[in-house]
């Protein structure tokens, strides 16, 4: 039982890495064909995952409700903009989910008028947020936050107007700032993980890293 | 505890909200159809997630409640019309029991039982069957992995490094040779096997002083970019819903 348990899984992501690995060095149609269909069946699996998440979601928010958690009241909204949404793209304008998805439905209205605004307004409060803890920590305590608080201020002021104001260096500083020590500082951290990933996925592949499995049998 | 005086407000609040738009509906400022109530329910929305600003309250988090509901089911619906419905549910299922002209694709077994295996997680007995799904996914992930990150980005990172310093301009050959220096002092940084003393500490202090240019830099585009959201979001407010701007 252990076989299936514990070496079955280690013979797949073996067989899948050095398969997906060696037929990038293929320059054959069977190996892109090959690279299209596992890919459509990572996609597949992927898909199913999602429903994984969306039961750990209702799961929690039920439970909430079920055991009248302080402010359970709020999981009824959760199911209720759920509810609307997955009802609205089943329902598909009429033509049912089985048919081919159909444009300017009720669920495209709810992407568009509540999905998108509701998106876009929870990230921009960011600003307010990212604003008042640059207040806080922004403060020029060591050589190594006066060179990050002059840096940020620099990039800020020259994407809008008011730094051209001010000088119209600014936005070449800013640009300079971009394109040479940033783009160093990136570029050593794209290397760095870049060898990481290598590393870890030689260790997957090579059954050496087994967090995937997970805990028990 | 919710007190009185935020009760009173987020009601009158409720009210101003109601009555402009019962009068912009009533005027035909805005139209009585989906588009026109679209707009009145983004603005709930928006105004409902900005008053967290003021303090966490309950119509925000009746919003934010929605908005997760919403997210989640768009994302089932969008997960079964671009992948389960074509490539599961019309070239597996559907030709199984209907001539379609198009033979039922067998191969697409193998994908829909370890994607339901995942579903095994919940149970006790036989939840390392998902293992297979995951051993699949991982080992698929880091196979493609190996070459494509060593083809685009370690190769391409390393390639600018080994050119020539010299660019045929005085500035730009300079500003070469800080991005060399740069990319060498932070991987210095980096690297825990030496410890950070002497020569090698000074490199890695250099490192660090790139490395908080690169953040200062990061979180000033970052800024930027959440200020034009917040701009976006205003800008709708006063434009699309009230008018005010043209």
């Amino acid at each position: 039982m252990n076989f299936l348990k514990r070496t079955v899984p280690m013979i797949i992501a073996f067989v899948m890495g050095v398969l997906m690995a060696f037929q990038y060095y293929v320059p054959h149609e069977a190996s892109q064909n090959l690279l299209k269909v596992v890919t459509r069946w990572g996609m597949i699996i992927s898909g199913f995952a999602m429903f994984i998440g969306a039961y750990s979601l209702f799961h929690m928010h039920w439970n909430r409700i079920k055991h009248k958690v302080s402010g359970w009241g709020y999981s009824i909204f959760m199911f209720f903009g759920a509810g609307i949404a997955i009802i609205s793209g089943l329902y598909n304008g009429g033509e049912l989910f089985w048919n081919d998805k159909q444009s300017g439905t009720m669920f495209d209205w709810i992407f568009d008028y509540v999905q998108v605004p509701a998106g876009a307004t929870i990230f921009s409060i960011l600003a307010f947020f990212m604003a008042s803890a640059a207040y806080r920590t922004f403060r020029a305590r060591n050589k190594e936050a006066t060179i990050l608080l002059i840096s940020a201020i620099i990039v800020m002021l020259g994407r809008v107007p008011v730094g051209t104001m001010i000088s119209q260096y600014i936005p070449i500083a800013a640009d300079w700032i971009m394109t040479v020590p940033n783009l160093a500082a990136k570029r050593a951290i794209l290397i760095g993980v870049s060898i990481g990933v290598i590393a870890t996925s030689i260790k997957i592949i090579f059954g050496i890293e087994k967090a995937y499995l997970g805990g028990g049998d | 505890m919710i007190k009185k005086t935020d009760v009173s407000i987020t009601t009158w609040i409720l009210i101003a909200f109601g009555t402009v738009n019962i009068a912009f509906l009533a005027t035909g400022k805005l139209g009585f159809n989906g588009k026109g109530l679209g707009i009145i329910t983004a603005v709930a929305i928006t105004l409902a997630m900005y008053s967290f600003l003021y303090k966490d309250n309950p119509v925000f988090k009746i919003a934010e409640n929605i908005f997760v509901g919403v997210a989640m089911g768009y994302s089932i619906i969008i997960v079964w019309f671009n992948i389960l419905k074509p490539d599961v549910f019309e070239a597996l299922i559907v030709p199984m029991f209907k001539d379609t002209g198009n033979a039922p694709q067998y191969l697409v077994i193998v994908p829909t039982l370890l994607g339901l295996f995942m579903f095994l997680r919940f149970s006790s007995k036989l939840s390392w069957l998902s293992r297979w799904s995951f051993a699949f996914i991982v080992g698929m992930g880091s196979g493609i992995a190996i070459p494509n990150f060593i083809n685009a980005i370690l190769l391409r990172q390393l390639e600018p490094m080994l050119a020539p310093l010299y660019t045929g301009s005085f500035w730009g050959t300079i500003d070469t040779l800080l991005v060399l220096i740069g990319v060498v002092s932070v991987l210095f940084y980096f690297f825990f096997s030496m410890e950070h003393k002497g020569v090698i500490g000074g490199v890695s202090v250099i490192g660090i002083w790139f490395l908080m240019i690169a953040f200062g830099a990061s979180f000033g585009y970052t800024v930027m970019a959440r200020m034009s959201l917040l701009i976006g979001r205003i800008q709708f407010l006063l434009k699309d819903w009230l008018g005010i701007i043209q």
